[in-house]
């Protein structure tokens, strides 16, 4: 193993009912550092248990993640601490309804990293200027848009200094006009050289910024490729009829 | 004019009358003062119930949702066998707590318990408290659940465990959910306290009860007794209101 790789999936399971239904059929792949990974695939495909799985927040049934060469899936393993590098961003944002802006991102790193409130405000302050919510601090999250919700969830997670980010459908649940917006934010970390594995439908996010290109179906990894090659010359027949349709 | 004249008289002979039962029931012998211990041991028994209610609910509904949540992700091992004991713990409590009448258990509690003790303002307390318990325990479950699944992993993607997770997110939002019914059932432990006499504790009831025994005249001590408990309910119903709108505007 490299040792730039950060994640490592090895064959990694998720079987309900006793393995009658297959979420996730072993995966096995490679997280390197600087990568930006992005699983597409049809809904159903297990794209998002994948993700889920990658920090645990599914058990996988089978297989094991190491993180940096630290097998997590083992149950002696303190899975909190591990958490703490990875960043993530849901679907539906998942903002703490009941804290300011600020609050939302100062609340982990002054519990976990123990660090002042001084100094976390001041790191979140700085992130939220980047994104251009730094007006919006002491604002609540039922006051912002959609578009500036998942901002501020994206910067919560920075707020940790994670290794990587896990992002789950991030867009999916946005009005179209607030897709471009928090697109830039991910673009902008990708190119700071922010190791990312992105689920999602945005095909052109893929060609843009993403250094390799997953493609899954019915618990598998079925094409897995650069996005040139994978957009241009898709292998694979599910993966051809797929991209015939989203093109 | 003559009926006039007879409507005064009749309004002034019922008001000489009352002057007279007011005297004879709160004045004379210092009679009112039954009524403030009352109230003041009223007020003690529903305040440190109060407490003991919450804090018993708290972690009564914490565990109960834990588990409900949780333990199928457990693996087995001791963590998932205490689980499982302390669900079954809190179930046996709610249902004996909540199937048996307060009067009943604050009996048990007195006579039986509590044989020994005579401090019946405390053990009353213990055992509204405990009874209360099992009411918010209810109350706060419901409110744990109806929080977003998001909220549990958002906090847990983070790096917070399970409990710090409970703590810093999931309940302050259960709390804010909850306080109309907390609330509800604080003006029911409130008037609940009311059988305290059964054990000897001088409550409000109990005073007004004692005038009415000694005075032979029933009609002012119950009034005034209702009348005391009604005040404060509609005024913790004023402050709650309060709180309420507070809780909220802060997220506008």
């Amino acid at each position: 193993m490299s040792d730039n790789v950060i994640i490592s999936a090895r064959e990694v399971k998720k079987h309900f009912r006793g393995g009658a239904i297959k979420a996730l059929d072993g995966i096995s792949t490679d997280i390197r550092k600087g990568e930006v990974v992005v699983v597409i695939g049809p809904s159903g495909s297990g794209k998002s248990t994948f993700l889920r799985c990658l920090n645990l927040l599914e058990t996988p049934t089978g297989g094991s993640i190491l993180f940096n060469g630290v097998d997590i899936t083992d149950r002696k393993v303190n899975i909190n601490v591990h958490r703490q590098k990875m960043g993530m961003v849901f679907q539906h944002f998942n903002l703490f309804p009941h804290m300011t802006i600020l609050q939302n991102m100062t609340l982990a790193p002054i519990q976990l990293l123990k660090k002042s409130k001084a100094e976390a405000e001041e790191k979140a302050m700085a992130l939220l200027e980047r994104v251009g919510l730094a007006d919006r601090a002491n604002a609540y999250p039922s006051q912002l848009s959609g578009g500036q919700k998942q901002r501020v969830a994206i910067v919560r997670a920075l707020c940790m200094e994670p290794e990587v980010m896990l992002f789950d459908e991030p867009t999916s649940a946005l009005d179209p006009e607030m897709v471009g917006e928090v697109l830039e934010v991910m673009k902008d970390l990708a190119r700071e050289g922010m190791t990312m594995v992105v689920v999602t439908h945005e095909m052109g996010f893929a060609r843009e910024v993403g250094s390799r290109v997953l493609f899954m179906d019915e618990g598998k990894l079925v094409e897995e490729n650069t996005p040139e090659a994978f957009f241009a010359n898709p292998t694979n027949e599910r993966t051809k009829l797929f991209l015939s349709k989203v093109l | 004019m003559s009926w006039l004249e007879t409507i005064k008289q009749a309004i002034l002979a019922w008001f000489d009358d009352f002057k007279a039962d007011f005297i004879l029931n709160f004045i004379e012998d210092n009679r009112w003062k039954y009524l403030t211990t009352g109230l003041g041991n009223t007020l003690k028994i529903t305040m440190l119930a109060l407490i003991i209610g919450v804090a018993l609910g708290v972690i009564v509904a914490i565990v109960r949702s834990s588990h409900d949540n949780i333990v199928h992700e457990l693996r087995p091992g001791i963590g998932k066998f205490l689980l499982k004991l302390a669900n079954g713990v809190c179930k046996v409590y709610l249902t004996v707590f909540r199937g048996t009448p307060v009067v009943v258990q604050l009996m048990i509690m007195y006579y039986i318990i509590f044989a020994s003790s005579r401090n019946g303002v405390v053990v009353a307390s213990l055992a509204f408290g405990i009874n209360s318990g099992a009411y918010v325990a209810e109350i706060f479950r419901s409110g744990i659940m109806a929080i977003d699944a998001g909220q549990m992993e958002a906090g847990r993607s983070l790096g917070f465990g399970y409990v710090a997770t409970m703590r810093h997110i999931i309940l302050p939002q259960a709390f804010k959910n909850v306080l109309p019914a907390l609330a509800n059932e604080f003006i029911t432990l409130l008037k609940e306290t009311s059988v305290a006499g059964y054990v000897t504790v001088r409550d409000l009831t109990m005073g007004g009860n004692i005038i009415r025994s000694v005075t032979y005249s029933p009609f002012l001590p119950l009034f005034a007794v209702a009348l005391i408990y009604l005040a404060m309910v509609m005024f913790f119903t004023y402050l709650v209101g309060k709180l309420e709108r507070r809780l909220r505007s802060s997220e506008r």
